[in-house]
């Protein structure tokens, strides 16, 4: 029995032309900041007939983090569940259900020992041995211990799987932990793409460095792939220019506010965050993050700032330097002697060279 | 000219009253006395995030009735810099007649970091009128438009008895005077602490509007305590900043970095109001290293004394000798006549 899903998923993977395809490949290299070389190594990649196993489990989320993931544009979900990976279990997209899916999951991870990606969203509680959040019957606890040892590299997506997030917030009845936490002392490398939810195209990039390179990119001391979370979305804020020229919404919906001036006095904690929401654009839609629609950033994706700070509270501003437009305190002055140096060296070389091209004229 | 031996003797009596009232030291070099509700600003370096919100909210708060950029001509208008171009990015450079406040950033070499204390490579610096508490300014100004208001200690300027001679701008040690060259009929302009606000229960607004807490706003006597307490704080622990206002309720919990253990503004040039805490060395934020302790009028005070008695003992020994000589030429023409008739 054929469905209709089945049918409108297949007449979407045949339109796909070379050209959107490498335009794709484009797209995810320029997200890691990857040379145009790497471009052709994605697509033999991605066009590999062994797409990697991909196991996803859940644990304390809210599935924000998947329904981020289905609103991708390049590559649509369709493409990276069909294409991409091969996603072998989800309890969200799962096909199957029950005892048969739960089956299916065991076989693959045997099958593909070494071999699959993990990807974890969700906090797991570890308090009374893990009873707060039970699959199958078996706490997730129990289930990630299990798992993580045999898999080739573990992705903690979301704030609660990368910090503990939402569910880890004071006072913490379940002992919600993240994942690397979890693991370590293991030997099993965790990548945290925090957010909440997190850029898709993080998570993706991510992903298809892996299959490109065959090794996970280049991590913070947090874990967080330096490509996304390298700079503060305070550092390439829209709305700097603004902060930089003093001008500040200083209560919601007043004057400030409406003439797009900058949130830090509403409690943005951009200037503490690091993430790529101000120059990557959410799902492709350019003005759609908080900052964009006026409201503060929320610090979701930093480790105890958001879900631990409070909504409105001043960040701490983190600078590495002042911005060029202030002025120095000691204004700088050019050198007299070496100024009039110079110029008696140019002077003398236009003489020269003058000299030189009248000599040749007479050559001539 | 008739002069009866009456009116010589009067003048002689009142010019000899001024020699002795000029010979008399009126000031002794003493310590400068604070007045008695002294307000000014505590400007804590290490908290300042260079937001310009003090810049931002200075220049709006002095264009309204009564500050010290309004002008009656250009009411309901901001002074911008650069009033053609646009105004939400008004960056002044620099203290001028149309900016009060200034925020300028220290950017070191990241390699050395600041000072020996390995202090920030960078750091920002609050520049208005350190409101002196003995102001060379009003101490050279010959028609009193600058003076010294006798219980908040604000230096005020009052353009309706300036002559535009300009002392006060070679006077200031900090070079924060600045003249209106570009009008015909120019005044003055320097910051004035808001003190217009304070009947409508304002304080001074670079303090209203910083996020921080970097500058507070207080009794002068409230703000040397804190400056003194911060100093003596560990670096790396937390402290509840007060925000605002140093006697205010709004805190903000800040980790304290390390300071350079000074409070600039305490003795400087006599002591000022407007206090300073910085994590870089003094010089390096622009203070110019020779302003010593050195109460500013004091300088020339040795000289200025004794100007009174000079020209009163000019007056007295030129119109002596006028009257003399005048006599003495008198007889000569007289027995000239006598001789020629």
């Amino acid at each position: 029995m054929e469905s209709k899903v089945v049918d409108s998923n297949e007449h979407l993977l045949s339109n796909v032309t070379r050209r959107d395809f490498m335009k794709f490949c484009t797209a995810v290299a320029a997200t890691m900041g990857l040379p145009l070389s790497a471009v052709p190594q994605i697509a033999e990649a991605v066009t590999s007939p062994k797409r990697p196993p991909v196991i996803w489990l859940s644990g304390q989320e809210c599935t924000g983090c998947v329904e981020s993931l289905l609103r991708t544009g390049h590559p649509d979900i369709v493409t990276l569940i069909f294409d991409l990976i091969s996603l072998e279990y989800s309890e969200t997209l799962n096909v199957g259900a029950g005892h048969q899916a739960e089956a299916f999951r065991a076989k693959s991870i045997e099958e593909n020992k070494g071999k699959f990606i993990l990807v974890v969203d969700g906090a797991i509680p570890v308090k009374d041995k893990g009873v707060y959040c039970m699959v199958a019957g078996k706490p997730v606890l129990d289930i990630l211990l299990e798992t993580a040892p045999q898999a080739a590299a573990v992705i903690a997506i979301g704030s609660c799987a990368a910090w503990g997030g939402v569910a880890a917030a004071s006072p913490n009845p379940t002992g919600a932990t993240p994942v690397h936490e979890i693991l370590k002392g293991k030997g099993i490398p965790v990548v945290n793409i925090p957010g909440c939810p997190p850029n898709p195209y993080n998570f993706l990039s991510t992903v298809i460095h892996f299959l490109t390179f065959g090794k996970l990119p280049a991590l913070d001391d947090k874990g967080r792939p330096k490509f996304a979370y390298s700079r503060l979305i305070h550092e390439n804020c829209e709305r700097r220019p603004h902060f930089d020229a003093g001008r500040f919404a200083e209560e919601f919906g007043d004057a400030g506010h409406r003439q797009g001036f900058c949130l830090y006095k509403l409690g943005c904690k951009g200037p503490e965050t690091y993430n790529n929401c101000s120059t990557l654009p959410f799902n492709d839609t350019p003005g759609c993050w908080p900052v964009a629609t006026g409201s503060p950033c929320f610090g979701c994706s930093e480790e105890k700032v958001g879900f631990n700070s409070p909504l409105f509270s001043k960040a701490k501003v983190v600078f590495p330097t002042p911005p060029a437009q202030h002025t120095d305190v000691v204004p700088q002055k050019g050198g007299g002697a070496k100024s009039f140096a110079y110029g008696v060296a140019g002077a003398a070389l236009g003489a020269a060279a003058v000299a030189l091209i009248k000599r040749d004229g007479k050559e001539d | 000219m008739a002069i009866n031996r009456r009116d010589f003797l009067k003048f002689s009596a009142g010019t000899g009253l001024m020699l002795t009232a000029g010979a008399t030291p009126g000031r002794a070099a003493t310590v400068p006395q604070l007045p008695k509700d002294a307000v000014g600003i505590l400007y804590d370096s290490t908290l300042c995030i260079g937001c310009k919100s003090c810049m931002v909210n200075c220049k709006l708060a002095n264009s309204e009735p009564g500050g010290a950029l309004y002008h009656k001509e250009t009411a309901g208008k901001v002074p911008y810099e650069f009033p053609k171009g646009d105004k939400i990015y008004d960056a002044p450079e620099r203290l001028s007649d149309k900016t009060l406040c200034v925020i300028k950033a220290y950017k070191g070499d990241e390699k050395t970091a600041g000072g020996d204390k390995g202090g920030p490579a960078f750091s920002f610096i609050k520049q208005h009128c350190l409101h002196c508490i003995e102001p060379a300014c009003v101490a050279v100004c010959p028609v009193a438009a600058l003076q010294k208001n006798p219980e908040t200690g604000i230096v005020t300027y009052n353009k309706n008895k300036c002559f535009g001679c300009r002392y006060c701008q070679v006077a200031c040690p900090f070079g924060i005077p600045m003249y209106e060259f570009e009008k015909s009929s120019p005044s003055v302009v320097k910051c004035q602490l808001c003190n217009h606000r304070y009947a409508q229960g304002k304080y001074s607004a670079c303090c209203e509007a910083c996020p921080t807490g970097a500058s507070i706003f207080g009794k002068v006597t409230d703000l040397r305590e804190e400056a003194k307490r911060r100093l003596a704080l560990k670096a790396g622990d937390t402290y509840a900043y007060p925000v605002k206002r140093v006697d205010g309720a709004e805190r903000t919990e800040q980790v304290v970095a390390s300071y350079v253990d000074h409070v600039y503004g305490l003795d400087e040039a006599g002591g000022t109001q407007y206090l300073f805490l910085a994590g870089v060395k003094f010089d390096k934020l622009g203070f110019n290293p020779k302003i010593t302790n050195q109460v500013y009028p004091d300088f020339t005070w040795d000289y200025v004394s004794h100007v009174p008695a000079l020209i009163g003992t000019l007056l007295v020994v030129g119109t002596a000798t006028r009257m003399v000589t005048q006599k003495l030429d008198k007889k000569k023409n007289d027995a000239g006549k006598g001789d020629a008739s």
